[in-house]
């Protein structure tokens, strides 16, 4: 029995963190599907920041005589019913849908960090309150509660980045509280605690750290998420407005050509699929890389 | 068990009335709203007067929550704007349209996501697990509305198959259902897929192959029921996204449900109407989370026992 | 050696895993035989391939990246090593029975006690329900499960460990296997409840007649309960033996150290560091040359760092694998001989 314990005593757990980054790093560049999704996404940026460069015609550009046509090699996805073309028209917005991937995904990870640390390491009244809250956002429908928020700020892209934050942040706040609560338990954390750190100190300087692979996860998929809801958003015409050009908005106006000129909604939604399966390639790479214990 | 439903449901009551809260305060703080609106449209100034008395616009906001709140726990959500009509048999009404179309959706998912998923985990990384998971990961990536767009185009335009759209009998239902489903399908066909796995990894899984167990008895006797609880529970809170997904798929297939509904008073700016259906739709997510919890105490025994243990 | 009356008789087992850094042989040419009614002992540290042996002989090691063969498993005049998958899976819960280390996840925790104990008769004997129910109710009077009626119906949770493995042991025994193997069955468990679990297992092997493996790191169960004893190390056997010649004259260094590890109750403890074999067990993918214990042993020569010991004997029936303390004969006696 002795002899057991001794033997697994010696076991040596110890991981340094550049080690794991460089595991991590390594990993994901052996996943051939992220560095797809990875390689299609920078793509898609340059070609958005380049668009008034690269495009081939100009977005607004209004020609009645060029309607619908399909596609050809002048338009290589045809012409809407402005006669604009389309390949145009989703480079530039492509602009939005980064953006608004990317904006408030942000907004929703500073704001679920925050409120989920609190909630986790304070705990008591502080964790009660924020987790209630947290329990009331995830109860709306997020479809209905973004388009609540945009019918009472008013449809502009300011008020889709609060709305989609709005949506965001509670599942954020739980993954984070959740890992708050199994890091307060380490022995670094009592460490510091008995060293005098603060409660801020703690929280930010030593937990915060701890969770960043996780919120590296979480923001890469959330994401997809957002330039899904705000594609729908636009689709419904509570999100982006004409003439601004997003992908959600650029289906909308085909579908009622759907059957004329099909590739008007359809070129657009591929442009969404293949953005938002090259971000979920790109997520699921940074999860099994970094966070093994995420893995569904 | 019923002292646990009764608990859960206490539980679940301030989370409702604080949704109403945010709800109300969201809606209520627009300047000018609803009267600018109908202003803008020179509606007569007795109308105005109807709405403006109808909705206690002159009161302070505290007091029209309240009021708001006692009307709602009895069932009256207020009076459409434009439609004017009760808000409560609007939505009573279209709720049936919904509740099929979400009831079909999660029926597809299920049929889809549960199968996909088990043969999935068992015969993992096959070429069989590498096209359900690339066909759920396209599922789950594609945007209703445009999936929405590509069946229409396909099955009712160009092999007329279906119906476009409307709301006529059951075949109107196949397409949105199919588009709705589908979605939903991905997520559970994953959630089966890992659930199983991690599941066969358990003691208990050796324990019934040192039975003799055929490999098929060990998954349907041993494996599947601790794997499908996961996938039951999600089922039950599957109703948010199915709510939001019923949204766009109404909006596009012309089903007058209560997304529709809802969509429609966003564009008439009718608060009352908007207001209703999205609490309503809220309160069918709580329920669907209630319904989860009782499923997962019935499912695994653990937690009944802890449950009977726990309840005074 | 192998008598006529010998239910289990295994030459040459290997299992290897077969991964992305190569192939590691986890057994390594391991022989041994299990007597009618006898209890066997397995004892190692965790790694030295015990519970390997038990799982590659009922043909569960894990699926796609382990490889086991043998030369020969005999069971009851049966050789295993002749039986396909479903051939060997005939045999699992019917002629071979396990019983693990961990009762509370060994049970599967969402279906009732009874249906799971009855489980290898609905398998193999083709019984009705009732006729099950009945069966595995005689089984829990027979292992000592107090009130068996109302268990039968109750989920593992609302059992305690002690009788949880009640439970396991009456699962293991149901069909009336020949060769009951025994993980670790009382590891997991308080010290009074493992005195009663290894008192009914011998009571039953007295009762009932069947062969165990009985696999375990603790000498002082070993001495209580076996009849013979087989010492692993690094995927080896390293000393075989009648369980009072193994603790009268302990030949393998390693088995000395383990024998030296153990508590002494009449000793003090206090003050006194007990003597343990210093090192660690190799790793499999990495062994030493020559003798596997060599990093590790005190009594080394050179002969030990260059060339493997075969396992040799010592006198009628026991055997080990060491330069120094046993006879390595140019013909290597043995069981690999056999």
């Amino acid at each position: 029995m002795s002899l057991t314990s001794e033997m697994t005593a010696l076991a040596p757990d110890v991981i340094e963190e550049t080690s794991f980054l460089r595991d991590a790093l390594r990993a994901f560049r052996k996943n051939r599907m992220a560095m797809v999704g990875l390689f299609f996404v920078v793509t898609l940026i340059l070609a958005a920041v380049f668009a008034p460069w690269i495009s081939p015609h100009d977005p607004y550009r209004v020609a009645l005589d060029e309607q619908l046509l399909p596609a050809s090699s002048t338009y290589w996805l045809g012409t809407d019913n402005f006669g604009r073309d389309i390949l145009t028209r989703i480079l530039y917005g492509a602009r939005v849908s980064l953006v608004v991937g990317t904006v408030p995904s942000l907004i929703a990870l500073m704001i679920g960090t925050v409120m989920g640390i609190l909630s986790g390491y304070l705990g008591g009244r502080t964790d009660f309150v924020v987790m209630r809250l947290a329990d009331m956002m995830i109860s709306f429908p997020s479809l209905l509660l973004a388009m609540v928020v945009m019918y009472t700020l008013g449809a502009n892209l300011l008020n889709i980045f609060i709305a989609l934050a709005l949506v965001g942040w509670a599942s954020v706040a739980r993954v984070v509280r959740s890992q708050t609560l199994a890091l307060k338990g380490k022995e670094f954390i009592e460490a510091a605690r008995a060293n005098g750190a603060s409660r801020a100190t703690i929280m930010f300087r030593h937990i915060f750290p701890n969770v960043v692979p996780t919120l590296i996860v979480l923001f890469s998929l959330s994401i997809p998420d957002a330039i899904m809801w705000e594609s729908s958003l636009s689709f419904l015409g509570v999100g982006v407005q004409p003439p601004g050009s997003s992908w959600g908005l650029l289906v909308a106006k085909g579908k009622e050509y759907l059957f004329q000129a099909p590739l008007v909604a359809i070129a657009p939604g591929v442009a969404i699929l293949l953005t938002v399966l090259a971000f979920n390639f790109i997520g699921d790479g940074l999860r099994d890389a970094l966070d093994p214990s995420m893995k569904d | 068990m019923l002292m646990f439903a009764i608990r859960r449901i206490v539980i679940s009551i301030p989370v409702l009335i604080g949704i109403t809260a945010i709800l109300f305060v969201m809606l209520n703080v627009v300047p000018g709203d609803p009267i600018a609106l109908l202003m803008k449209e020179h509606a007569s100034p007795e109308v105005i007067e109807r709405v403006r008395a109808q909705m206690h616009l002159d009161d302070p906001l505290i007091t029209r929550y309240f009021r708001f709140l006692w009307d709602a726990v009895q069932g009256d959500l207020g009076i459409s704007i434009k439609l004017n009509r009760s808000v409560t048999s609007l939505i009573m009404n279209a709720f049936p349209n919904t509740m099929m179309l979400a009831a079909s959706a999660a029926c597809v998912s299920w049929i889809i996501g549960i199968p996909a998923g088990i043969l999935s985990a068992v015969r993992r990384d096959s070429f069989l697990d590498h096209f359900f998971m690339g066909f759920s990961l396209l599922g789950v990536s594609m945007p209703i509305f445009w999936s929405a767009l590509l069946f229409q185009y396909v099955f009712a335009m160009q092999l007329r198959w279906l119906p476009v759209s409307g709301f006529y009998g059951w075949q109107y239902l196949i397409l949105p259902a199919l588009v709705l489903g589908w979605s939903s399908a991905g997520v559970i066909a994953r959630l089966t897929r890992s659930s199983l796995l991690e599941v066969m990894r358990h003691d208990y899984i050796r324990t019934a192959r040192a039975k003799g167990l055929r490999e098929v008895g060990v998954i349907s006797r041993h494996a599947l029921k601790n794997a499908l609880i996961p996938v039951v529970t999600i089922m039950a809170i599957q109703v948010a996204t199915l709510l939001s997904g019923a949204v766009i798929t109404e909006a596009i297939f012309g089903i007058p449900g209560v997304g529709r509904i809802s969509v429609s008073a966003i564009q008439s700016r009718d608060m009352p109407l908007l207001q209703g259906s999205v609490l309503f739709a809220t309160a069918l997510v709580i329920l669907g989370n209630l319904i989860a919890d009782m499923l997962y105490s019935v499912l695994d025994p653990r937690i009944r026992s802890q449950m009977t243990k726990a309840a005074p | 050696m192998a008598t006529g009356d010998t239910v289990l008789r295994v030459r040459e087992l290997r299992t290897e895993f077969r991964g992305d850094r190569g192939h590691v042989r986890v057994l390594d040419n391991v022989s041994f035989d299990v007597g009618r009614g006898r209890i066997v002992g397995l004892v190692g540290e965790s790694g030295s391939g015990k519970s390997m042996t038990a799982l590659s002989l009922m043909g569960l090691t894990p699926k796609p990246q382990s490889h086991v063969s043998a030369r020969s498993i005999e069971l009851d005049g049966v050789e295993l090593t002749a039986l396909g998958a479903d051939g060997l899976r005939r045999i699992r819960g019917r002629d071979i029975a396990m019983v693990f280390q961990e009762p509370m996840t060994s049970l599967n925790p969402v279906r009732k006690v009874g249906d799971q104990v009855g489980e290898p008769l609905a398998v193999h004997k083709g019984l009705t329900r009732r006729q099950i129910r009945a069966r595995v109710l005689e089984m829990f009077e027979l292992v000592g499960i107090p009130e068996p009626k109302a268990r039968l119906d109750a989920y593992p949770h609302e059992l305690s460990g002690g009788l949880r493995q009640r439970a396991m042991i009456a699962m293991g025994l149901i069909c009336e296997p020949k060769l009951l193997i025994a993980d670790e069955p009382t590891t997991a468990l308080d010290v009074t409840t493992q005195a009663q679990i290894l008192r009914l297992m011998r009571e039953l092997r007295d009762r009932v007649g069947t062969s165990i493996i009985m696999i375990t790191h603790d000498l002082g169960i070993i001495a209580e309960m076996c009849d013979e004893v087989n010492v692993m190390y690094a995927g080896q056997i390293v000393e075989q033996a009648d369980v009072f010649d193994l603790f009268e004259r302990p030949s393998h260094p390693y088995t000395r150290g383990l024998l030296a590890s153990i508590p002494k109750s009449t000793e003090k403890r206090i003050g006194r560091r007990m003597p343990s074999i210093p090192g660690r067990v190799p790793d499999l993918a990495r062994l030493p040359v020559g003798c596997r214990f060599s990093p590790r042993c005190g009594d080394v020569i050179s002969v030990c760092r260059q060339e493997e010991p075969a396992l040799a004997g010592l006198a009628e029936g026991h055997f080990a694998r060491c330069w120094v303390h046993a006879p390595q004969a140019a013909t290597a006696g043995g069981r690999d001989a056999s």
